[in-house]
């Protein structure tokens, strides 16, 4: 699905990643941990397009992601859900119309969808709350409702970036239990987290596998977690 | 652009336009720009237009007439204006030569001296007008038969006078047309800082929106799509506004001069009606160069 090689990054100030190597196979689960600012949102980036790799190559869907030019990435974000870390929502629309924002900005036709609309904010439990505005949501609510916009379009990798960051320890069993969900239909799951609790949780349920970020290194975290 | 596309621009897509947030003072600056510009678009065109027209009238009229002025005693003013006609009715070129009776002469000098005249105790010359034929008469070879024959006859055939005045009337519907291009050039430079204003204003939006997989043509066409609709309607209304300004203008007539000319004639009416469509252009090209750029400087 999604493939770095040797891939190093560097914000100017020195590298922060260096000769990186993953390679996340279809319907697999990983977890990417490591101390704040060690670099997981900028490996995320890397993964969805969002930065371009100082050294090394991303390949996504057998396409070299250097290589896509605009439209050619915008296309690979619609197959790619992303739970950003902040969500980032448009604060002048319900949150039912930010769930269905991909669908949007796709020009898919939004009457045809309502009853999957429906569906799926059901399934994140924000039915009551589908026209209420984003920043009148709980952090757990606005995660679970980055979820739901995040699968929308149904892709086949779901990135999540702390998405249990701002919540309780309820609501992080809870989002968990949705992303196990969404990797039992399939879907290739990357979390970033550094909730240990949570990757234990997880490895109850699903085969988890852990990536660790230490010393600009990707190194694979064994199963004595 | 295809005509589905077209199509969109005009029509719009609901959801589509919810999506970049609604901004009520840019939109009003937009409006009121627009409407200024048509405003002022519509009297450039009109002077442009009356000016051309004046030019050609003045450039076609007196061309074609000449002005023979006898300057003779009064006793003798009879039989030279009679000599003066036998002569230019001998002279191939010329159509025909009339002299002015003494109510025309009245009547030309009432704007000076008031109409009631007594013109018989005045050592006003006699007129003769004289018109052009095709082709036209030999003008040196008139002036010294009329010299020998007749000392006090004066040939004036206007290009001393006329010139400058064609030409301050063509330079005056250049200077119309230049006026129509700056305003077209502002408009442009305007709507282009409204654009920039908005797609900044819009940066959070436009970033969540790339996110999502949205393609730069998307949300490049929330914007132009806004933009150009406000110029439209703007223009609209400063058109509607500006006709109606000249329409109470005086028409045209010998006692206001040229200045009464000012206004559309006939299908002229409708060339200010293409003022908004322009608008509409130049706002679309604007606001798609502004987004454009814009959205290159994102990932």
């Amino acid at each position: 699905m999604i493939e770095l090689e040797n891939v190093g990054y560097n914000y100017g100030g020195g590298e922060l990643l260096s000769d990186v190597s993953v390679k996340l196979a279809p319907g697999s689960f990983h977890f990417l941990t490591g101390p704040s600012g060690a670099g997981k949102t900028t490996l995320l980036k890397l993964c969805y397009g969002a930065l371009t790799p100082t050294s090394g190559r991303v390949r996504a869907f057998n396409m070299d992601v250097q290589g896509l030019d605009r439209d050619q990435m915008a296309h690979l974000r619609r197959r790619v859900g992303v739970v950003h870390q902040d969500c980032r929502f448009l604060d002048h629309l319900p949150v039912i119309e930010n769930i269905a924002l991909p669908l949007i900005v796709s020009g898919k036709d939004l009457s045809q969808e309502e009853a999957n609309l429906r569906e799926l904010l059901n399934w994140v439990g924000l039915s009551q709350r589908a026209d209420a505005l984003p920043p009148e949501l709980s952090g757990g609510e606005r995660q679970r409702a980055a979820l739901a916009r995040s699968v929308i379009l149904s892709p086949d990798v779901i990135i999540a970036d702390e998405p249990t960051g701002n919540v309780d320890w309820e609501m992080s069993q809870r989002l968990l239990q949705l992303l196990v969900e969404l990797n039992r239909m399939g879907k290739t799951i990357l979390v970033a987290t550094h909730d240990m609790a949570l990757i234990r949780a997880a490895k109850k349920q699903v085969q988890a596998r852990v990536l660790r970020i230490s010393a600009k290194q990707l190194i694979q975290a064994g199963a004595d977690l | 652009m295809s005509e589905g596309r077209l199509r969109k621009l005009i029509m719009g897509d609901a959801q589509a336009d919810r999506v970049v947030p609604p901004s009520g003072f840019t939109a009003q600056l937009t409006l009121f720009v627009s409407g200024a510009m048509a405003f002022l678009a519509v009297f450039a065109l009109a002077l442009s237009l009356a000016s051309g027209r004046l030019a050609t009238r003045w450039a076609d009229e007196l061309a074609r007439a000449a002005t023979l002025r006898i300057n003779a005693p009064a006793e003798q003013r009879v039989a030279q204006t009679e000599a003066a006609l036998t002569i230019l009715r001998q002279t191939p070129g010329v159509a025909s030569a009339r002299a002015f009776t003494t109510e025309e002469q009245i009547e030309l000098l009432a704007p000076w001296f008031g109409s009631a005249l007594p013109i018989d105790s005045l050592p006003v010359p006699q007129l003769i007008e004289v018109i052009e034929g095709d082709p036209g008469y030999d003008g040196t070879g008139l002036r010294l038969r009329l010299q020998a024959e007749l000392p006090g006859a004066v040939l004036d055939d206007h290009t001393r006078w006329r010139a400058p005045l064609v030409d301050a009337a063509r330079a005056l519907r250049r200077l119309g047309a230049v006026s129509i291009l700056l305003i077209a050039g502002a408009t442009a430079a305007m709507i282009t800082l409204a654009a920039n204003a908005a797609l900044a204003a819009n940066a959070q939006v436009i970033e969540v929106l790339r996110l999502v997989g949205a393609l730069d043509s998307y949300i490049a066409h929330a914007f132009v799509r806004r933009f150009t609709l406000r110029a439209l309607g703007g223009a609209a209304v400063g058109v509607v506004l500006g006709m109606f300004g000249v329409w109470l203008m005086p028409a045209a007539s010998n006692e206001g001069g040229f200045l009464t000319g000012l206004g559309f004639q006939g299908w002229a009416w409708g060339l200010p009606l293409l003022i908004p469509p322009l608008g509409a252009l130049v706002a679309f090209a604007a606001t798609t160069r502004a987004a454009k750029k814009r959205l290159g400087d994102l990932t």
